[in-house]
């Protein structure tokens, strides 16, 4: 067991090495597999219908849970429960250390798991860009000339399930376990060990799904259509197993979030005086917690009809391919807002803290959020309008989805209403969050061409979805990411971030982006199909722009990476407490931000937007004397 | 251009109105008249043309939604920029409920508008607009009594046709009358494919197990290309194919060569049927 919370940074380093963290999860978790995949072996064995393929998915899912199990062993996860169950004490943050080693282990502080999510997510997001410029290698040319077709596919399924899996926890895993707890007043969110385990699963799911490269890959993409999956290799078993781990991960994260914003925020904070970020994370916590059980249970009968040939998905053993598909898409759709309702927050969050105003409009705002949240739920058909699916649903479909434009648009009015007579200043949060605007604008519009049946029937399937996807997930998402990172960082990493290279990565990416799918709509418009590595020869001369294109876009994100390792590691400027000026509650505390916070539970005021407002009282409270602390 | 900035009570919202009509009145008879010809999938059939004046519409409808946001954001940053170090605060509006309340009438009206609209040329205008429809069709084109069926095959990595009125032949080639309604019966033999023809406009689901129906009426002769639209493996991008609408005569002469071809082949292949339940061959790839 590792010693007390008393431990420090003078320690020599075997002991930082030998002991529960990253490494001995990795070696447990390595063990744990071939632990696993032998037992699974003894179960198969004599089971004709288990071996009638050339090879044994039985073995293979049972490493992946001893896999899983190892892991969060030798992360020291069950290190807590059994110690209880042998009578010791109850302790929260009983062995977390200072210094860098508690990034690489278990630890409860919401302010480090923000930042575990920042890198980890951070480096599986470069990783599924790399997959990108692979692809966009292969496809300089018409016919297949970089990577053969099995690994192309290969690539546009790792490409798309790790971006969308590491993007669904992109906003909320970093910005909202490091900063919700500051801005609701809170020493901590409700369930620190949930908290942990939902960051630890998350670099387990993308190491499993990349371990279907080591199992020839799969041929999927990130949808994993049934039957299709049931026919793949064994790559198709990482697949299976690393969603499984991530929406556990999400309806964790879902969970943990609710109940800390409903349950501990500080006195005054009312519901009205909530930063909209919070509402954001609220109503993505909706959706991540509902959405999110249904894609397991999806990909648990994926595993059976692999593993024990069940016919769940298989038309000729009485099953339905449509049972997939409606399984996924309802996980899916809310998942893509599970995407851009985070972005709504953090652009809304920045806009009056570089306006000078307050939040124009901030109920529409509440009511937008949770409109989509709720409407989200009710369009997953519009995925399958010409899918075979009953004729006569298709309008009602088709009214759902347009009707989820009306919420959307709220948040759009309040954009407008809080710049409208606003003292606007052009830093480069506040590009980020503009640009999230703009590029959100087209990937929205260009949605409505794909609710309206007629036009969908043209358009679905093609590059034309697939541009109005990234419009939104990266022109939205990821745009957002970024003001927030350029928000933020200097709170939760105590530097500053280097400002010529921020703008310089603002306008490339900017202007690349947009070069960069612009064109697709088109290529989608002349009737090039999704996930192909070779096409019409006609289409050569567009799609060699797009790569050159997407490949400066890539070459944009090595500038965040070259600045972030610049500020952090090199020139280390002390970041100041509140450098924005903002009145957030956040950024009222120290920086860097102390291990409890706030001394004493403050007692918040008003709204965090009161900007321009004569004799405004501050946002909360610190250090209420009379008021005694509440919560842990 | 926006020298009103400076004084007290500039008139900003009837610039912006200004610059977004100019701008409107510029762009939507371009869209209509001059990308608008342009843009997919054609005029070939019936289906198609309705594809086409759907993205006409919603193109010269949304364009000008775009372009207000944009002429707002855009304006608001030019009149409303700080400029200097200091930092100095707004006005504290937080909202204004006439506003609110027109943009609330105005995308809820644009949005009822517009499934309506959607709605009624699916169901009566496109009949259906070339999607597929499963197995029992709500949305029946005009002259469907008279149609003739195709049953289209995909198979890892390949479109076959069958043509069950005409003798029953199978063939890799696939043509169609003009003038005349076709029904597609698109299914498949071992995963999901997807039956993108995409001159015809006509885009239907391959999938193990099910007859899904789409339709569609050529208008004029000539070529398309047939794709797959939806991840089948591998080869996904290799389901590439030449179709042709011919006329009545070339059809009927197209089909009896196709037929004596197949001849040696055609008792070999199963009994027509509007489904087909294989195997599944797992591991295939």
């Amino acid at each position: 067991m590792p010693v007390e919370a008393t431990a420090t940074d003078q320690r020599p380093l075997w002991q930082g090495v030998v002991g529960f963290n990253l490494l001995t999860g990795l070696l447990l978790g390595i063990g744990g597999f071939f632990l696993g995949a032998w037992i699974g072996g003894q179960i198969a064995v004599g089971h004709d219908y288990l071996l009638g393929t050339d090879q044994n998915d039985v073995g293979l899912f049972m490493g992946y849970l001893f896999g899983t199990i190892g892991w969060l062993a030798g992360l020291g996860f069950f290190n807590y429960p059994l110690g209880r169950m042998a009578g010791r004490p109850a302790s929260l943050r009983h062995h977390e250390f200072g210094g860098v080693g508690r990034y690489f282990r278990l630890c409860t502080d919401h302010k480090v798991v923000g930042i575990q999510y920042f890198f980890g997510v951070g480096i599986f997001f470069f990783i599924g860009g790399l997959n990108a410029m692979l692809m966009r290698t292969e496809l300089l040319r018409p016919t297949e000339h970089a990577w053969s077709a099995g690994n192309y596919i290969t690539l546009v399924g790792l490409h798309g399930t790790m971006m969308i899996m590491m993007t669904s926890a992109f906003i909320v895993g970093p910005f909202a376990n490091f900063l919700l707890p500051l801005m609701i007043g809170a020493r901590r969110l409700a369930f620190p060990r949930i908290e942990a385990l939902t960051f630890w699963l998350t670099p387990l799911a993308g190491l499993v799904l990349m371990s279907a490269i080591a199992r020839g890959g799969f041929a999927t993409g990130w949808t994993g259509y049934a039957p299709l999956a049931d026919e793949a290799r064994a790559g198709q078993d990482a697949y299976i197993y690393a969603f499984i781990i991530i929406g556990i991960s999400l309806t964790l994260l879902g969970v943990n979030l609710l109940a800390t914003v409903i349950t501990m925020r500080a006195p005054g904070l009312t519901w009205s005086r909530l930063p909209i970020f919070v509402w954001a994370v609220l109503s993505t916590s909706i959706l991540m917690a509902l959405a999110a059980p249904v894609l397991v249970a999806a990909m648990l009968m994926s595993v059976m009809d692999r593993a024990a040939n069940s016919g769940y998905y298989i038309a000729s053993q009485g099953g339905s391919p449509y049972l997939y598909e409606n399984l996924f898409w309802f996980f899916g759709h809310p998942e893509v807002y599970i995407l851009a309702l985070p972005g709504f927050g953090i652009v809304l969050e920045i806009l009056p803290v570089f306006a000078r105003k307050p939040l124009w409009g901030y109920r529409l705002a509440v009511a937008g959020m949770l409109g989509v949240t709720l409407l989200s739920f009710m369009v997953w058909q519009h995925h399958l309008f010409v899918s075979g699916m009953n004729s006569s649903l298709r309008p009602f479909y088709m009214f759902t989805t347009e009707l989820i434009s009306i919420p959307t648009g709220f948040i759009f009015l309040n954009g407008m209403g809080t710049l409208w007579r606003g003292r606007i200043r052009f830093t480069v949060p506040m590009l980020f969050a503009l640009a999230f605007f703009f590029n959100f604008l087209i990937g929205g519009l260009s949605g409505v061409f794909l609710s309206d049946v007629p036009s969908d029937v043209t358009t679905h399937g093609s590059y034309f979805v697939m541009a109005h996807f990234h419009y939104t997930i990266m022109g939205g998402l990821v745009f957002a990411f970024f003001a927030a990172t350029y928000y933020w960082l200097p709170k939760m990493l105590g530097v500053v971030l280097n400002e010529r290279l921020a703008r310089i990565h603002f306008w490339l990416m900017f202007i690349f982006f947009n070069l960069t799918f612009f064109p697709l709509f088109a290529a989608g418009f002349i009737g090039m199909p999704r996930r192909v590595s070779t096409y019409a020869p006609g289409l050569q001369g567009l799609n060699d722009f797009v790569s050159a294109f997407a490949f400066v876009l890539g070459f944009s994100m090595l500038i965040f990476l070259a600045n972030l390792v610049y500020s952090l590691v090199f020139a280390r400027i002390p970041a100041e407490e509140n450098p924005w000026q903002s009145k957030g509650l956040e950024w009222q505390v120290p920086t860097p931000v102390p291990v409890m916070n706030f001394e004493r539970i403050p007692v918040v005021n008003t709204t965090p937007y009161e900007y321009g407002v004569e004799g405004a009282p501050p946002v909360a409270t610190l250090a209420p004397g009379a008021v005694a602390a509440a919560g842990s | 251009m926006i020298t009103v900035a400076g004084q007290r009570l500039p008139r900003h919202g009837v610039w912006m109105g200004a610059i977004w009509l100019v701008l409107t009145a510029i762009s939507v008879p371009l869209i209509v008249f001059v990308l608008g010809p342009h843009l997919p999938p054609g005029r070939m059939t019936a289906e198609a043309s309705d594809q086409t004046s759907a993205n006409i519409v919603l193109t010269a409808l949304l364009f000008p939604l775009l372009l207000l946001v944009v002429v707002v954001f855009s304006y608001s940053l030019v009149a409303f920029r700080q400029t200097g170090a200091a930092v100095e605060d707004g006005p504290p509006l937080r909202g204004h409920g006439p506003t609110q309340a027109t943009w609330l009438v105005f995308t809820g009206v644009t949005v009822i508008a517009l499934a309506v609209w959607g709605s009624y040329t699916l169901v009566q205008t496109a009949r259906g607009a070339g999607g597929g429809q499963g197995p029992s069709p709500t949305d029946l084109p005009k002259g469907h009594q008279t149609r003739m069926q195709i049953q289209v095959l995909g198979q890892q990595w390949e479109w076959t046709f069958r043509y069950p009125t005409l003798g029953d032949f199978e063939t890799r080639q696939l043509a169609l009358p003009v003038n005349r309604v076709t029904e597609f019966h698109v299914t498949s033999l071992d995963i999901t494919h997807s039956f993108w023809a995409y001159g015809l406009g006509v885009k239907a689901d391959a999938v193990p197990g099910v007859d899904n129906i789409a339709f569609v009426t050529p208008k004029r002769t000539g070529k398309f290309t047939v794709r797959c639209a939806e991840l089948c493996g591998l080869w996904h991008g290799h389901m590439y194919r030449t179709g042709y609408v011919m006329s009545q005569s070339d059809f009927m002469s197209w089909a009896s060569q196709q037929k004596a071809a197949d001849a040696a082949n055609v008792h070999d292949l199963p009994p027509y049927s509007r489904t087909y339940f294989p195997k599944p061959q797992h591991r295939a790839g």
